[in-house]
């Protein structure tokens, strides 16, 4: 009766409490103080045997937002063993500690396992590698496997440790494999370290280093997209020793860009970091230019950094303390003060506030909140990390504080006057009472907490029961407290299916106090959808701290409760209706907007590489013993109707017998196909040198021109994610580095008299058989030409070593999208595709009126070859895309509705 | 017969309580001992474990009450059958044998049962692998939070140990349970892993079940429900779930929060209520009956019984309650991010 569950592949860690690293958790970091290799007080307190004393760093690491606390006992004075086991032993009997998980991190593996051995939560092994070779790796991960342990694999080989990009990405790609095909690891407990070493050393083979690491970041993730990546980051500046400010800068601005990239932890003591956007711009580029490695010839952007670095060394810590904000009004300063998570003027600039504003509540909804909010956009966009939200929330309670004796005298003035005048809210008997809390599992309260004030400043009596509370701890306080108003409030995406829940569980227990929906994350809408129809005694969603008086204002007076929850609820049955109609909930954005927002490719510093030959090369009679090899059988299983993975599905309870027979006999008129030469593979493959304005790809075909025409995504993304188009991966006009796109169309021949001659024979089995494997081979030829495209005509991939497997699974870099498919819907391009080739003069391919292949066992398509390029679908377009389109195709508006009905709304 | 092609079908039903139907022997010293242990150097009055060597038809019979009663699964009698728990009797060296002769009790009750009623619904063993009485995670000197009563390796040793005798005595699922420690739960799917691998037997299924000790919510060591799952998942369960400690009522939204996040079977036996004033147990049969159907109802569990204070009266109306409820279904594991 209950709705199936799904369970998310999730790199999920506990300690007392579970830490669940999802897509939105934006970056995990790791306390690094607990290191006697990283630490100096650390490393005296237990060279001391001082071990009380050491829980305090933890502890310290705690508070200031580490979300996994990393333990080193790696000194050569010390008892490694003994002293892991003894500091681990004392952190588990401290529950503000013990909280969060453990990243037990040693290079010696015998220390390892002394601490796992302490650990009754989910840690991180920090780290393993292939250093001494796969059977040591293996054993090793073996045991981290059952102590139940995710591990950090170090990008570190028999050959030593990885520093460009490809190593990178070859290394992690090869443990990967040992560990999710041979250990039998889940994908999502793997974590690599793919080594970040210092830039702006000097030596110039050091400058590249960190675009290194962030694009085997990017690289890594399209490949095995669950692993988490992880770096200590503090070495990238280690050139710069003994100058804090600087490298603190370089840090903010390197984390910006390989977070982006697909960075998911760290060991940083990311409540030092600078805030991104808050970084001077010009330093910004100057460090931008390093980290990326951009007008850096000659080593010309270190030496304008080293040159600055001198400057701020010789001020001392002057520009450090750059004053110049105290200056400005009091809101910037307390906004100033919120994000940079500055205590020093609070109380003062809070007290100025106070003199300015009518009332001291407005000091808490105007300025203070305006700053919270610039704080949660930056958090948003991954410009600012929990560590430093924790330092701002520290701020902005202290602000709080101050204002509070304010706010509770003007409150008792409020209560004179109404015992004055003989009206309500008389001491514990007319105040409305409001039961706050944060759902379980989450522990954000920040707005819960202004909410609270600002009620509580309007004179109801406000019970809170802060955060992480249980769904029955909620409800049983409710009925023992007799509220009138139970109010939610959740950040994170699960708080949502929370209060869902506790929406039931009123219902059960015939509750009938109103229940109000706030916070981050929450919507009007999911509550129109989700929430409301489970309670049917008003669930409001309230927006803002602000919004919450009048609504708590209506739903206490009890001519306005009535109709006041029943607009509400004809309001969210329209959207929830709307929703199910699935209208107007898809956001598009302009088709202009769209094309700005396209993918950002460093085209300055991506050099693409020419193919060995410009025009077309012709594959007459291709070997077919040669492409049966690259035969994917999980297709040809899904034509016969029996679904599953292919070899999985020989030995599958239910089908397996049938599969293994059908496998048998296809490999049985395989030989026959191939020896007595049945079918010809033919095909044609060209590569031209090629720009792109927009969404348009200029080919140059030997001096004449064709211009390649693409659809861009227009459905209104997260921020960060571009509009996809095709025309994205083909270097613009205006960039000087030249570029270049490929196509290919094979077919498979000579299908046709064996099929009448089955026909003939009654033999249906046989008949479908041949037609499914000449789509094979078709398939099988399109991949084979790609494969000797990547590695060897165009040779933008020389060292790519894959297994047919990977292959399947696309692991390869570049696309090679065909007209008509989700990412190029248009198939008219096809004609264009088969201009340049000569395809149908060549490879005898025709195409029909619908523009489908003849014969059907054929396959074409473009070639990409950038690194980032990707499959996706276009999805739907609007008119403004479409009228554009038709422009530029030059054709009417009635053959390209026809053709991209499809994508139309 | 495989357990887990019969969860695939229906809600199983685990035994109740051991505990409980030994006291009602009202068994005295000596019949403890009975002739193999007359002379032991201690007293062994309480050690129920060695029943299953001295009184194996008391033992037999409890299991068939309970088999009569409807149950699938019978736990073996083994919750201290380790070196660490035995070493209370100075019984260690018989730890191997207690485990092989439990087993033997449960299967021979399952073949006497099937004879006598020519039933052929499958029947399955459960090794119980208790707890120990000395915890990894915790220190019994409030002086010296860092101390440990015992070793890692230890507990590995005495699980390892346990788990050879149970195989030999032929259970067909290991049963880790009344879990307060996650870490002694842990060196047990320690011991289970690395018994398997090393002797190259195909491995037996695992169930585990924890124990929430109190309103806290949490366990004696201090995790999170989701904590603890998410601690011993790696074991790659058969089920997970909740025994002892608390009555069905306490135990519900526990139940209903593991059923939305265990990506396997979701077990659960809980007390037959909590302990009233003179400390017996007086839920009646029907009512923790109804508790289990409601959550059978609401799709949270595959396999439910009781523990402590929970007699063959109790398993014969949870069996019958539930008995036409569909089990609950697996979660889809989802194989990408977004």
């Amino acid at each position: 009766m209950s709705e199936t569950t799904t369970i998310k592949p999730y790199l999920r860690l506990s300690g007392l409490e579970p830490l669940v690293v999802r897509p939105e958790t934006n970056f995990v970091n790791v306390g690094e103080r607990t290191n006697v290799t990283g630490s100096k007080k650390f490393a005296r307190l237990i060279l001391n045997n001082q071990y009380e004393e050491a829980l305090s760093v933890a502890r310290q690491q705690v508070e200031n937002g580490a979300q996994i606390l990393d333990v080193n006992m790696d000194d050569a004075l010390l008892d490694g063993v003994q002293a892991m086991t003894t500091y681990i032993n004392l952190l588990q009997s401290e529950p503000d500690i013990a909280k969060i998980p453990i990243m037990v991190d040693s290079s010696k593996f015998e220390i390892i396992q002394a601490g796992l051995k302490c650990i009754q939560g989910r840690c991180i092994v920090n780290s393993i590698s292939l250093k001494e070779g796969e059977a040591k790796f293996i054993e090793q991960a073996y045991i981290c496997k059952d102590f139940g342990a995710a591990v950090i694999v170090m990008a570190f080989d028999e050959q030593g440790q990885a520093d460009t990009m490809q190593r990178k990405v070859e290394i992690s790609g090869r443990a990967y494999k040992i560990l999710t095909e041979e250990v039998g690891f889940d994908p999502q407990d793997i974590i690599f370290d793919i080594n970040i070493f210092a830039i702006a050393t000097g030596l110039e083979e050091h400058n590249n280093y960190g675009v290194d690491f962030i694009e085997a970041c990017r690289i890594i993730k399209q490949k095995m997209p669950l692993v988490k990546i992880s770096g200590g980051v503090s070495n990238l500046s280690f050139s710069f020793r003994g100058n804090e400010f600087v490298r603190e800068t370089m840090h903010s601005v390197f984390l910006y860009h390989a977070i982006k990239a697909g960075m998911d932890m760290g060991i940083v003591n990311a409540g030092q970091l600078v805030v991104y956007d808050e970084i001077e711009p010009t330093l910004r580029e100057l460090i931008e230019d390093v980290i990326l490695n951009r007008n850096n010839d000659n080593n010309e952007a270190t030496e304008k950094l080293i040159a600055f670095a001198e400057t701020v060394k010789a001020k001392g810590k002057e520009i450090v303390k750059d004053e110049a904000w105290r200056n400005e009004s009091v809101e910037s300063r307390l906004a100033h003060s919120l994000v940079n998570g500055i205590t020093d003027y609070i109380d003062a600039d809070t007290e100025e506030a106070r003199l300015k504003y009518d009332r001291p509540l407005e000091v808490i909804e105007g300025p203070l909140m305006d700053g919270m909010n610039v704080v949660g956009d930056l958090f948003g966009a991954g410009k600012m990390f929990l560590p430093q939200v924790v330092k701002s929330a520290r701020v902005m309670k202290k602000s709080v504080a101050y204002l509070f004796p304010f706010i509770e005298a003007e409150k008792e003035k409020i209560r004179q006057a109404h015992l004055a005048a003989g009206t309500v809210n008389e001491e514990g008997s007319g105040a409305a009472k409001i039961l706050l809390a944060t759902v379980k599992g989450d522990v954000h309260d920040i707005g819960k907490n202004i909410v609270g004030v600002v009620l509580g400043c309007n004179g109801y009596d406000i019970v809170d029961l802060g955060v992480m509370v249980p769904t029955d701890k909620i409800l049983d306080a409710a009925q023992k407290e007799n509220a009138d108003i139970i109010g939610l409030s959740g950040l994170i995406t699960p708080s949502l299916d929370e209060m869902v829940h506790i929406a039931k569980e009123m219902k059960r227990r015939n509750m009938t106090q109103p229940l109000l929906i706030g916070g981050a994350t929450t919507s009007r809408m999911h509550t129109a959808v989700k929430i409301a129809p489970e309670y049917g005694n008003g669930v409001v969603h309230v927006l803002d701290a602000s919004r919450s008086v009048t609504v708590a204002g209506s739903l206490l007076n009890k001519e306005t409760k009535e109709p006041f929850l029943k607009d509400t609820q004809t309001e969210y049955t329209k959207l929830k209706e709307a929703f199910d109609n699935k209208k107007s909930v898809k956001q598009y954005l302009p088709y202009a907007e769209a094309v700005q927002n396209k993918v950002k490719i460093d085209w300055d510093s991506f050099a693409p590489v020419k193919p060995t030959f410009l025009g077309t090369k012709l594959f007459d009679n291709f070997d077919l013993a040669e492409l049966r090899a690259f035969i994917d059988w999980k297709p040809f299983f899904i034509a016969w109707e029996m679904h599953g993975n292919f070899p999985a599905i020989l030995t599958d309870e239910i089908v397996g017998v049938e599969a293994t027979k059908l496998y048998n006999d296809a490999n049985a008129l395989l030989d026959r196909i191939i020896v007595e030469k049945w079918l010809t593979a033919k095909g044609t493959i060209g590569f031209w040198q090629a720009s792109s304005n927009d969404d348009t790809v200029t080919v140059n075909n030997n001096g004449s021109t064709v211009n390649l025409e693409f659809l861009r995504q227009q459905i209104k993304k997260a921020a960060d994610q571009p509009n996809l188009s095709l025309a994205d991966f083909i270097a613009p006009a205006t960039v000087n580095n030249e570029d270049f796109i490929g196509a290919f169309a094979v077919t498979i021949h000579g299908i046709e008299p064996h099929i009448k001659a089955f026909e003939a024979a009654l033999d249906d089995y046989n008949k479908i058989m041949l037609q499914a494997l000449g789509d094979r081979f078709a398939e099988a030829f399109a991949e084979c030409l790609h494969l000797k495209t990547r590695k060897e005509y165009w040779g933008y991939a020389t060292d790519e070593h894959l297994t047919n497997e990977e292959l399947i699974h696309e692991k390869y870099l570049g696309i090679r999208p065909a007209p008509g498919y989700p990412a190029c819907p248009d198939h008219t391009e096809k004609y264009k595709l088969f201009d340049l080739l000569n395809a149908t003069a060549t490879t005898g391919i025709t195409l029909t009126e619908s523009l489908a292949m003849y014969p059907a066992s054929s396959v074409c398509g473009w070639y990409f070859a950038n690194p980032q390029s990707q499959y996706y679908g276009v999805g739907k377009i609007q008119q403004d895309q479409f009228d554009n389109y038709t422009k530029r195709k030059g054709l009417s508006k009635e053959v390209m509705e026809r053709w991209l009905s499809p994508n139309m709304e | 017969m495989s357990i887990r092609k019969e969860l695939g079908k229906r809600i199983l039903i685990i035994d109740g309580a051991m505990g409980t139907m030994i006291q009602r022997h009202k068994l005295d010293e000596a019949d403890y001992r009975g002739e193999r242990f007359a002379n032991w150097h201690t007293d062994v009055k309480g050690n129920n474990d060695m029943l299953s060597i001295t009184q194996p038809e008391i033992i037999i019979g409890i299991h068939k009450l309970y088999l009569e009663a409807g149950a699938d699964i019978i736990e073996t009698n083994t919750f201290s059958s380790t070196v660490i728990a035995m070493a209370d009797y100075d019984m260690q060296e018989f730890a191997y044998e207690l485990n092989v002769a439990s087993a033997q009790c449960a299967r021979t009750a399952i073949e006497r049962y099937n004879a006598e009623t020519g039933n052929t619904v499958p029947k399955f063993v459960a090794g119980a692998i208790g707890p120990l009485n000395k915890t990894l995670s915790l220190s019994p000197d409030v002086n010296n939070p860092g101390f440990r009563a015992v070793t890692f390796d230890e507990v590995v040793a005495a699980y390892t140990e346990q788990v050879k005798g149970l195989v030999d005595g032929g259970v067909d699922v290991l049963l880790v349970e009344t879990i307060f420690d996650t870490l002694n739960a842990k060196a047990a799917i320690f011991a289970i892993n690395n018994f398997f691998r090393k002797e190259g037997k195909e491995p037996l299924p695992i169930m585990i079940s924890g124990t929430i000790t109190d309103a806290s919510g949490r366990t004696l060591s201090g995790q999170t429900l989701e904590a603890f799952y998410i601690s011993v998942k790696h074991a790659n369960p058969l089920s997970i779930g909740l025994n002892c400690a608390l009555g069905a009522q306490e135990m519900r939204g526990h139940i209903e929060e593991l059923s939305s996040i265990a990506a396997c079977y979701v077990s659960s036996y809980p007390n037959a209520g909590l302990p009233n004033a003179m400390g017996e147990y007086d839920e009646a049969p029907e009512q923790t009956a109804c508790f289990l159907e409601e959550w059978a109802k609401n799709g949270w569990v595959n396999i439910v019984g009781g523990c402590c204070g929970t007699t063959p009266d109790h398993i014969k109306h949870i069996a019958q309650h539930v008995k036409t409820i569909e089990p609950r279904k697996l979660p889809v594991l989802e194989a990408e991010l977004a």
